[in-house]
């Protein structure tokens, strides 16, 4: 008698449409010592940056791929096309001097209106190059620095960035770190001067566009003494249906009593493998504030890692991750403590939905030397049918006996009485759902921007569509 | 006066126990009804059937609304014909300001969109009449309320979307003295205000004292056994329902 919604492809049209690879350059599939090289030339690397390139390539084919989390076997490096150069002459800092198609595309996204409404400055990569780049005068004129890699390497911050590239995160970490140090291109440099205090974020745009291509942006943060940042990260892709990889690298250094709030919206398609590395080194009396929403990708193996070296660091993690169908995504966080008095705070949420598979993955280590270190790991899973999965897998390793570490777990579903409730006032099954996860994702809507927390709750919406079986 | 709602019937109940044994009964517009009988009786039942909670099936009979059959039909499909029931514990459900909540609920039922300064008006009068400290507008629905405030938040949400026919389930159990009051004045400000219909689920009579009740029906055991006017609440104030359980 009861009519019920059939089970619906979601439409993902929002981030689905794509145009038609105009791309002015881009390399081979595969990566060869020649690929290798021609990328470096193509993006006029400095010699140091070349042989970098080069030793990484060394560390990509001696190291193995992981044998732990989900299967990567569809993912084959020689069908991968490493680079691609947008057909654009070079990077502009007006909208008006992008491509057309390119800037159809972050129109659709919201990005020039999110920037004139409430960003400090913007950057926008479409494949493997930053197509715009663009930062308020005023907060420029207190030293901020915000631009591409690229120039910034040939520039005068060019030491600084020699001093500090694939510092945090080296090559030899593991296989895809390796082979983001071969392949990088594009993402952003921001260094935040000693006591500048950024009211409002700034925020970089990760486009893939082309198809079987692989995205490898390098973000490059550092804070100031003192200092206060909100740098948002968001990420999408057109879906097709042969594989595509990104394997970013975000490296973060978050100088004395500063403080970074490293927020990101991703929003991969589904046939993408997500093998990202960020990493940020806190100094002494700062603090890295991570807000994550993973909701898109095939596979993903993400796990930001907070090093506090420095006595009084903190490390919070706030993060959901939506897994529906087809999706396999083993996210966490890690988080070593290296000196006393530290602290980290981790609370995760995960939602598993038509088959969805959700891996938390947590590890905290404690040093010997974190005397008075504390720790807290939360997780809350959320399974909205029977044929979804969720696991947690936290690891401790305590080595202090004066620290004080904590770990919480829990599994629920979505109670009938809570749907009926809803739909007594009005609401059909579809959108009780909805709002009932929602909630359960609000630790982390609630510490996003506004437009990103409703950009948050679409997505959610847009995933709970056809929920209903 | 005219028909709103006719039970004709009813058999239901949860997996293999049927609750409701044939039940039948009428409510014309506008007229306040109470159901009465001891625990266990199928009285909160009803409420939920009328509705259409899933977690029921309906085995019998025939329930018709405002001239339609809901027989069966999903709960929000039925809501929006006009019919409202107050949870006896309501939920708390984090992520939705009550605010939010009842803008939504009162937009699905009308199909339109609503101007926000006058919905905030609107709201913000109708919990004064509650005695609602206005900073609950903003705050998760139910999520931390006492028991007191999730009654309120009810009636509110009853007051704002305007039902043709409220059910209320035990709306009064577990409240004081004041909080039944006002619970109370919400209920009247109802019938001023809407002319709606009322059924009043009930084991006490703390909450009818000031509405005029047109029609007392006694359940016992999943069926009506029983029917008067107002003077039967009395009668079973005095005597219980011992003489019911017998027949």
């Amino acid at each position: 008698m009861k009519e019920k919604t059939q089970v619906e492809d979601i439409d993902r049209s929002l981030y689905d449409f794509r145009f038609e690879d105009k791309d002015a350059y881009k390399v081979e599939e595969g990566l060869t010592e020649e690929i290798v090289k021609q990328i470096s030339e193509e993006k006029n690397d400095p010699e140091w940056m070349r042989e970098f390139r080069l030793k990484s390539l060394k560390y990509y084919n001696e190291s193995d791929v992981p044998d732990w989390g989900p299967s990567i076997e569809g993912l084959d490096i020689d069908n991968i096309v490493t680079y691609v150069r947008p057909n654009t002459e070079r990077m502009h800092t007006s909208w008006e001097d992008v491509p057309e198609d390119i800037k159809e595309t972050f129109d659709r996204l919201g990005i020039p209106q999110a920037e004139r409404k409430s960003l400090a400055g913007v950057g926008a990569q479409y494949d493997s190059e930053l197509v715009y780049h663009n930062i308020k005068d005023d907060v420029a004129k207190r030293g901020v620095i915000y631009t591409d890699i690229e120039s910034a390497l040939r520039g005068e911050y060019g030491d600084m960035i020699r001093e500090h590239f694939m510092k945090a995160v080296p090559p030899t970490d593991h296989k895809f770190a390796a082979l983001h140090g071969a392949v990088w291109s594009g993402g952003s440099f921001v260094y935040v001067p000693a006591g500048v205090h950024l009211d409002i974020p700034l925020q970089s745009y990760f486009r893939l566009n082309a198809k079987g291509a692989g995205q490898f942006e390098h973000t490059l943060i550092i804070v100031g003494e003192g200092a206060y940042l909100h740098f948002i990260e968001g990420c999408s892709a057109p879906k097709y249906n042969v594989a595509n990889l990104h394997a970013g690298c975000v490296e973060l250094f978050v100088g004395k009593n500063a403080t970074l709030r490293y927020s990101t919206i991703e929003n991969w398609s589904k046939n993408m493998y997500n093998l990202n590395t960020k990493r940020a080194i806190v100094e002494e009396g700062g603090k890295i504030e991570w807000v994550s929403g993973s909701f898109g990708s095939h596979v993903s193996y993400l796990y930001p890692m907070s090093v506090l070296n420095g006595k009084g660091a903190r490390a919070e993690f706030t993060g959901v991750t939506f897994a529906g169908e087809g999706q396999d995504l083993d996210t966490g966080t890690k988080v070593v403590h290296n000196a006393e008095d530290t602290s980290s705070y981790i609370n995760t949420r995960s939602i598993s939905k038509s088959g969805g598979i959700n891996t938390f993955r947590s590890s905290v280590i404690i040093g010997k030397n974190a005397h008075r270190s504390k720790s807290a790991v939360s997780c809350e899973s959320l399974m909205v049918d029977d044929i979804s999965r969720s696991d947690t897998i936290p690891a401790m390793d305590v080595r202090c006996a004066d620290a004080d570490v904590g770990h919480e777990a829990k599994i629920g579903r979505i109670s009938d009485e809570t749907v009926f409730y809803l739909m007594s006032r009005g609401l059909s099954e579809e959108e009780a759902r909805a709002l009932i996860v929602r909630g359960f994702a609000d630790n982390v809507s609630k510490e996003l921007p506004l437009e990103y927390a409703v950009e948050m709750n679409n997505l959610i919406s847009l995933e709970m569509k056809g929920s209903i079986g | 006066m005219s028909e709103l709602l006719n039970i004709k019937g009813l058999k239901a109940g949860i997996e293999e126990k049927e609750i409701l044994h044939g039940l039948d009964l009428e409510v014309g517009e506008g007229e306040v009804h109470v159901i009465m009988g001891p625990n266990g009786a199928g009285k909160s039942t009803l409420g939920s059937v009328i509705i259409g909670d899933p977690a029921y099936e309906i085995t019998g009979g025939s329930i018709r609304f405002a001239g339609e059959d809901i027989t069966g039909e999903d709960t929000d499909k039925i809501v929006k014909k006009g019919l409202f029931l107050t949870f006896q514990n309501p939920i708390e459900v984090p992520g939705i300001t009550l605010s939010n909540f009842i803008k939504t609920a009162l937009e699905l039922h009308t199909g339109e969109r609503i101007k926000l300064w006058d919905f905030k008006k609107r709201l913000q009068e109708t919990m004064e009449v509650l005695q609602m400290d206005p900073s609950y507008a903003d705050r998760d629905l139910n999520v931390g309320f006492s028991g007191g405030e999730k009654k309120k938040a009810e009636i509110l949400q009853l007051l704002m979307l305007r039902p043709k026919l409220a059910i209320l389930d035990e709306t009064d159990s577990g409240l004081d003295v004041d909080a039944v009051r006002i619970v109370s004045k919400g209920v009247e400000e109802y019938k001023k205000q809407v002319g709606g219909a009322l059924l009043i689920i009930t084991h006490s009579t703390r909450i009818l004292e000031e509405l005029k009740v047109d029609k007392t029906h006694v359940l016992v055991n999943g069926k009506i056994v029983a029917e008067g006017d107002a003077s039967l609440i009395d009668e079973i104030n005095e005597n219980g329902f011992e003489k019911y359980l017998q027949s």
